[in-house]
């Protein structure tokens, strides 16, 4: 299991954009995927979920990672968190 | 007129003017059945039924997102992308496959409560974007619902040409797929700026205005309307005048857009290839939309006293930090130049009592406020360097009379920063440090401080006001404030020979930078970056690509031979024309 924190580096935060990007990412994974933001956590293969989580951008939120891929899960959400989601 | 009940505000989505006939969009709503199921059997086949409709659901706005992809509306295409995701989202299906073979409720009726409860969910969410997220959820489940019962199939609907389509609201896949070509413009009852159909009507020109309460109700099928998404107005049945004055202001409109459009994602480069750097003039992250649709390259002055204006307090560090953390995420990693306060003069705050001063302009003002009160230029430091990871921040001092300013803020720059590393806070470490050009002093001296600075910005209208000796509040001697002085052309001459000699980048940020008349000019003198309102960027720009660089030397040659700024403005006039 992987946990690793991001700061959302986007102004609007985790609006409808970069959440359908992030859905899609994790698609690709066997892993398991959560989102963690102060004490609530969800599943990441959802949009409601991540919707309604109301990441706002400058927020920082964890992302756990469990799995038999979660190495290379955990370094495309790297560049997901530290390089994509600037321009999305 | 605005008394009357023919004419309605609602909030501009999408500039432009339509004038058309009303088309009265009523949708259907699907009702509750109350079926209860009976055996297993019928439950596998409702939730069969179910798990097709999402499918032919997500086939449809495949085939719309493809279409929209071909034809390069990508705007459409990701927020279509977005709804395949909603579409196929795991929280719907778990609910209403609980609701059918726990609740032993019908596909239809298990389908619609669930809808429901993420539509008030997203309704009630505190954050005006989250809430208009509820539509896109409403739409995905209507488009489900057609598909389980297609006997209750959306008529097509079908518009003549150059109607106004008023809805209630209209949901993001049914703007996609209408004939846009047929659409003059929108308005809806609910919605807002960000809501999808809003970001797609703008996206394809089409005036639109939204949040007009109930009182759009009372349109009828036929009615004339007059829509003005510019400032959000609705007219029913106007008179021929008000026809009229609208048709002009319509046709002006699209005049300009075109233009606009046409220049927006065109380089700034003379026709010999000389590349210049457009950019914007802000106060606030909101302003930066502007700079995106006028296709700035980014901000060239940030001016950061908005924030301290209109309150009655210092705001604190982490109000700073916020505010301008918001404009380094939204200027996604363009160049933003921060000016550090430039108070006092003629921008005075009421809780910071300054003594009245007999030359305000001349006396306890901007980096000469900061150098004394360190508390408060600290405190702006520490925000603006806690922002700066987030973006492509410059920092910029203003008012600069010598060198030892510079060095003074340079030096508690330097300790601000290295009191936040020692604390673990991660900040751009290489962020560069730039001057106003501003003060006669700076840019006579242009050559001393180009060897500490990293950037110069010319600030024309302190400049003239200084040089010449001019109040430009004073009526009476206004025609004295003159940017075309050669005294003042010198000034920036030097200023960016100097920034050249030592490898710096030099750019303007005053008023100058924005007049079509002293483009050609600076462009000759070497400016490297025009800084402006966004809105006068396209004008600029049309000036740069149809010249060369060349031709430009040779006017700014010509017009620093010349003794008279009346022979400057009539020459440059000329050039122009």
């Amino acid at each position: 299991m992987i946990t690793k924190d991001y700061v959302i580096l986007a102004a609007e935060g985790m609006h409808a954009r970069p959440a359908t990007a992030l859905v899609k990412l994790t698609k690709k994974f066997k892993s398991s995927f959560s989102l963690k933001k102060d004490e609530k956590i969800i599943k990441l293969n959802s949009m409601l979920n991540i919707l309604s989580m109301g990441a706002k951008g400058g927020e920082t939120i964890s992302v756990i990672i469990d799995g038999e891929d979660e190495i290379a899960a955990s370094e495309a959400l790297d560049e997901f968190f530290n390089e994509q989601l600037k321009n999305l | 007129m605005k008394t009357d009940k023919s004419y309605i505000e609602g909030i501009g989505v999408s500039p432009g003017i339509a004038i058309g006939k009303a088309f009265v969009l009523k949708r259907n709503n699907t009702e509750l059945t109350g079926i209860e199921l009976e055996n297993e059997e019928s439950i596998s086949a409702e939730i069969e039924k179910f798990d097709s409709a999402v499918k032919s659901s997500v086939d449809e706005i495949e085939s719309i997102k493809n279409n929209s992809i071909r034809t390069g509306e990508t705007e459409a295409a990701e927020i279509l992308e977005a709804q395949i995701e909603l579409l196929q989202d795991p929280e719907i299906r778990d609910s209403v496959l609980q609701k059918i073979s726990e609740e032993r409720k019908s596909s239809n009726d298990a389908l619609l409560e669930t809808i429901h409860s993420f539509v008030e969910l997203f309704k009630n969410m505190d954050d005006e974007y989250m809430s208009a997220r509820s539509a896109d959820v409403q739409d995905i489940g209507n488009r489900i619902l057609k598909n389980l019962n297609q006997s209750i199939e959306k008529e097509d609907i079908k518009f003549e040409t150059g109607s106004i389509v008023i809805a209630d609201d209209i949901a993001p896949s049914d703007i996609v797929s209408m004939d846009m070509k047929q659409i003059a413009g929108f308005a809806t009852c609910s919605g807002s700026k960000t809501s999808h159909a809003s970001i797609i009507a703008k996206s394809k020109n089409i005036p639109a205005v939204a949040g007009c309460g109930n009182n759009l109700l009372q349109i009828n099928h036929g009615d004339t309307i007059i829509l003005d998404g510019i400032k959000g107005i609705i007219i029913i049945n106007p008179n021929e005048n008000i026809i009229n004055e609208y048709s002009k202001l319509k046709d002006d409109y699209a005049n300009k857009k075109v233009i606009l459009q046409s220049l927006k994602d065109v380089a700034p480069i003379t026709t010999d290839g000389r590349q210049v750097k457009l950019t914007a003039n802000i106060s606030s992250a909101n302003d930066l939309n502007e700079m995106f649709e006028n296709g700035g390259e980014g901000i060239g002055l940030f001016r950061t006293e908005f924030l301290f204006m209109n309150r009655n307090s210092f705001p604190t560090e982490d109000e700073q930090f916020e505010f301008y953390k918001k404009v380094a995420l939204k200027s996604k990693n363009k160049p933003v130049i921060i000016r550090t306060i430039d108070i006092g003069g003629d921008k005075q705050l009421d809780y910071f009592g300054l003594p009245e001063e007999q030359n305000p302009f001349l006396g306890y003002r901007a980096i000469r406020i900061c150098l004394d009160r360190k508390d408060i230029f600290i405190t702006q430091l520490n925000a603006i360097l806690r922002a700066s990871i987030f973006g492509n921040f410059k920092i910029m001092f203003p008012m600069i009379a010598n060198v030892q300013e510079l060095r003074a803020a340079k030096k508690i720059l330097t300790e601000t920063k290295n009191e936040l590393l020692a604390n673990k806070i991660k900040l751009d470490e290489k962020i560069q440090v730039g001057i106003m050009i501003e003060i006669p002093a700076a840019a006579i001296a242009a050559d001393i401080l180009a060897k500490e600075s990293d950037f110069f910005s010319i600030g024309t209208n302190d400049l003239c006001q200084y040089t010449l000796a001019v109040d430009r509040m004073n009526d009476k001697i206004k025609d004295l404030y003159d940017p075309f002085n050669p005294a003042v052309l010198r000034l920036i001459q030097n200023s960016i020979e100097q920034a050249h000699k030592h490898n710096i980048h030099v750019g303007m940020c005053g008023e100058m930078a924005s007049d079509p008349l002293a483009t050609l000019l600076l462009l000759g003198m070497g400016l490297d970056e025009f800084s402006m309102s966004a809105s006068s960027i396209p004008d600029i720009k049309n000036c740069i690509i149809n010249n060369s660089y060349a031709n430009a030397s040779t006017i700014t040659k010509k017009v620093m031979e010349m003794d008279d700024s009346k022979n400057i403005i009539a020459y440059l006039k000329e050039t122009i024309s």
